[in-house]
């Protein structure tokens, strides 16, 4: 770990009222400038990792609203997120954590396979018996959570019904490379078709390349930094064989992870070009905003927004979501209070800290229900997940639906 | 810290809220001053002004010290516990209780964010207009105790113009109510005057009462580049000396402008001795009228480019030279010393003159920016703690220029407080009868010393 880095901190708070978990507890020691505190007190040998160490450290959620909010440039939540991940690497993964971050979740196949008991289980209605009965109580805690957040699963995932290219609507603009990833496509695939329809009918033909690997950002949750440059490679190498004018993603993410293959393979000179390459589909859509305006049909609705952090505080996206909701005859637009703060899903914290996740969804659900929307727009999986949930069960219940979709909304209109 | 004194503690708070695992010691032993760090024995969280008393109590009949904190952002070391003692953090108390309409008056506990504060007030057309640097974080509390300045300082005051009235808890327990929502009050010593700036060695601050004002109509905001800093000062002067009293005058020197365009690309010249971001607002007619009036100043002193926000993100767009001042100047090394000289404004320039010349004289990177406007200057040293000689240096280079903003008649703190990063200055200024006054008060309201030992004297 970089000392530096530590040091750099010059502990004038601006981070605190960002942090979720400071906003909740008001603690010096669930804040980024207590964490990147502890960390140095461990390096320097004044403290030990301790069980209440270790436990004020994992009370990060990632979500790098600190970052953000740092004059200094510290990246306090990546600087605990390194920290976490070069002590975990001295005393080993457990073997549930090599099997899912590093076995299962990194590879389609294998990913599709095993999820394909769930469709089985929604399908066949048992989903409905368990769920009515209460049965989900009895299953150990995380499991039941996880049961709890999953919606209604397409048939299939989307890899392997989308065509390997989608032709332009019209005068073809450019090429579009498609990166899929992992729930988008799992469960989410009406959003991400309707990504590709968007992108199609402004004129770019989308290619979508069928071995694409996992973005990543799993390996890097099991602290497994060989799998990761792995992936990144693979990748790569795969949508730098197509001509392309740029890679999209509608999962904010993968987005972050795939911004980042420059620096994850050391400046390699291919990564560093496919990297250039990688556009959120909002900056790819704000882009076209004119042409787009033609296409939207009135929607009356009231919608509002959700910052992933993975889009806002890890791609410093922020206007174009905004901007292309905006777009759209008849909409009508409420921001949302503390809009960038994280809603406590956080990769796997929601399973593995439940209790905290918690206070921050609720803190999120209550600014929803403050704006009166019927619509909570965001683009990142985990949130969609999260919020659709929460917002479900709402009242009044809020609908919560990905960029790409209200925009197939308005155009199917 | 005995066990026991912990528990006693523990009941009176929570034992959620009483802390003293060492990793939260650790993280209580420093706030937001460079340098300074120590460990509490244990840190408390109040719910309420009962429970501040109850802890008071117990600590005055024990012995044992408290220090008080907000959120943390203190830049003199006056939030931190040099004797292993208390740390008492106010920010669970964070209700703002009453926006009085009819007596413009704002109620709010003492952890009450100060940028809170300004959303809640503004929401109704009214105007808290202290705006201290860290009010995204810092506490009503914490500006109280340290009289917190801000950007506004020059047309609106600084916390000491706002605040009517406190209930504040005693060394010994006791809880005093100093002031109300009275315009007009003149029954005996004026206490609550007394109680602000007092660093938190009077009392603890449990609620503040402040003076609300009109939300200003209207206003304007300005960009002036100067090749020469005697120019950008005595446009300064020059400004007020025409009666005109902008809400905001801020200086940025030559280092911090390179500074800022090196990581920010604003569009800031890079050879100018000075920038001033100027900023009017009131009612529109006269915000035109100031504005102009200020052009002509600022091109009858030769600066070499003047513009004026057309909209408010344009003016978001020219004040962030200044904003980010900061910022960039800490990006460039990691130890960042923030301080926080004072002078009649009429003494800007040589008093920047002098900070460059200091600067050169030890060798050392001094970038100085601050509120020209009412001579509060923040130069700020570029440094890393892991070269004692250079930290070395910087604090005889700082001595130096301490000595001289006495000498012309300034003052070792305009914002940040005494605490103990200055307390070596502070008889220079105030002298030996200043320190008896203040040392007889401090025995008045805290017998046993019990409050925030070591900090002003």
């Amino acid at each position: 770990m970089d000392y530096v880095k530590l040091i750099n901190c010059m502990r004038c708070g601006m981070c605190l009222p960002h942090c979720p978990t400071y906003k909740e507890t008001f603690l010096e020691t669930a804040s980024p400038r207590g964490r990147v505190a502890l960390v140095r007190k461990f390096q320097d040998g004044e403290l030990v990792e301790s069980e209440k160490f270790l436990e004020y450290v994992s009370l990060c959620l990632d979500c790098q609203a600190c970052a953000s909010a740092c004059p200094c440039g510290v990246n306090a939540g990546e600087l605990v997120a390194e920290f976490r991940c070069e002590r975990k690497n001295e005393k080993g993964l457990s073997l549930m954590e090599d099997m899912v971050l590093r076995k299962l979740v990194p590879h389609p196949d294998r990913l599709e396979a095993a999820t394909a008991p769930l469709r089985l289980y929604q399908k066949t209605g048992l989903q409905k018996v368990v769920r009515s009965l209460g049965l989900l109580k009895m299953f150990p805690e995380a499991l039941g959570r996880m049961e709890g957040l999953l919606p209604k699963l397409p048939d299939a995932p989307l890899r392997q019904t989308i065509k390997e290219v989608t032709p332009a609507v019209g005068k073809e603009k450019g090429t579009a490379g498609f990166f899929l990833g992992c729930v988008m496509s799992l469960i989410f695939s009406e959003a991400s078709l309707a990504t590709v329809t968007l992108l199609s009918a402004l004129g770019y033909k989308v290619v979508t390349p069928k071995d694409q690997k996992c973005c990543g950002a799993p390996n890097m949750l099991g602290h497994d930094m060989e799998g990761l440059k792995d992936a990144a490679r693979f990748n790569t190498d795969l949508f730098e064989s197509h001509d392309l004018d740029f890679v999209v993603t509608d999962c904010g993410g993968c987005g972050a992870e795939l911004k980042k293959y420059g620096h994850h393979l050391d400046g390699e000179e291919g990564a560093t070009t496919f990297s250039a390459k990688v556009r959120d589909i909002s900056e790819v859509l704000a882009g076209e905003a004119g042409a787009l305006k033609e296409l939207l049909k009135p929607l009356p609705l009231k919608v509002t927004y959700h910052d992933a952090c993975h889009i806002a505080h890890c791609q410093g996206i922020r206007s174009q979501p905004r901007t292309l909701i905006n777009l759209i005859p008849g909409i009508d637009f409420r921001e949302l209070p503390e809009a960038d703060a994280c809603c406590g899903s956080a990769g796997t914290y929601n399973i593995e800290k439940p209790e905290m996740s918690d206070r921050v969804l609720s803190r999120k659900v209550l600014n929803v229900q403050k704006t009166g929307a019927d619509y909570l727009v965001t683009s990142n999986p985990g949130c969609l997940l999260q919020l659709k949930k929460a917002l479900s069960e709402a009242t009044p219940p809020v609908k919560v639906i990905h960029l790409t979709e209200l925009l197939q909304m308005s155009m199917n209109a | 810290m005995e066990n026991s004194f912990i528990k006693a503690l523990a009941e009176i708070v929570g034992a959620e809220y009483t802390l003293s695992d060492p990793e939260s010691l650790a993280c209580y032993g420093y706030d937001s001053t460079p340098e300074l760090q120590s460990r509490p024995g244990v840190v408390v969280l109040p719910k309420c002004t009962e429970e501040i008393a109850r802890v008071m109590a117990l600590c005055d009949g024990s012995g044992i010290r408290v220090t008080p904190r907000g959120s943390g952002t203190n830049l003199s070391g006056g939030s931190i516990s040099f004797d292993a003692g208390v740390v008492l953090q106010t920010s669970r108390m964070n209700r703002i209780l009453e926006i009085d309409e009819e007596n413009l008056t704002a109620t709010v506990e003492t952890g009450v964010i100060t940028s809170a504060l300004h959303r809640e007030v503004e929401a109704k057309g009214l105007f808290y207009p202290p705006d201290p640097g860290s009010m995204n974080i810092s506490t009503m509390g914490g500006n109280v105790a340290e009289n917190s300045g801000g950007l506004r300082g020059l047309k609106y005051g600084v916390t000491d113009d706002y605040v009517m009235g406190l209930k504040t808890v005693l060394a010994n327990g006791d809880i005093l109510k100093t002031g109300g929502k009275m315009v007009k009050d003149v029954a005996g010593y004026n206490l609550n005057q007394l109680l602000v700036s007092s660093e938190g060695t009077l009392g603890v601050f449990s609620e503040v009462t402040v003076k609300l004002i009109p939300k200003p109509q209207t206003k304007k905001t300005m960009l002036v580049h100067f090749p020469q800093l005697e120019q950008a000062a005595l446009t300064v002067s020059h400004i007020i000396a025409a009666r005109i009293i902008p809400a905001t005058l801020e200086f940025l020197d030559r280092t911090t402008i390179k500074c800022v365009e090196d990581y920010a690309k604003v569009g800031l010249p890079l050879d100018v001795d000075a920038v001033l971001l100027i900023e009017v607002d009131g009612h529109p007619a006269q915000v035109e009228e100031d504005a102009a009036g200020i052009r002509e100043i600022c091109e009858r002193h030769h600066c070499s480019f003047f513009q004026t926000a057309a909209s408010p993100e344009e003016a978001l767009k020219l004040a962030t030279a200044r904003r980010v001042a900061l910022s960039a100047l800490a990006r460039v090394r990691p130890t960042t010393i923030l301080e926080d000289a004072t002078v009649p404004r009429s003494c800007i320039a040589p008093m920047v003159k002098l900070i460059q010349d200091t600067a050169k004289k030890y060798d050392l990177l001094i970038g100085t920016f601050g509120h020209a406007g009412d001579g509060n200057l923040h130069p700020t040293c570029l440094t890393d703690e892991r070269n004692p000689d250079e930290i070395k240096r910087a604090h005889q280079a700082f001595g130096e220029i301490f000595e001289a903003t006495i000498a012309i008649g300034g003052t070792i703190t305009g914002e940040h407080g005494v605490g103990v990063a200055k307390k070596k200055y502070l008889p220079k200024l105030v002298g030996e009868s200043g320190l008896r006054v203040m040392r007889g008060i401090k025995g008045a309201f805290d017998p046993r010393g019990t409050l925030n030992p070591g900090k002003i004297f």
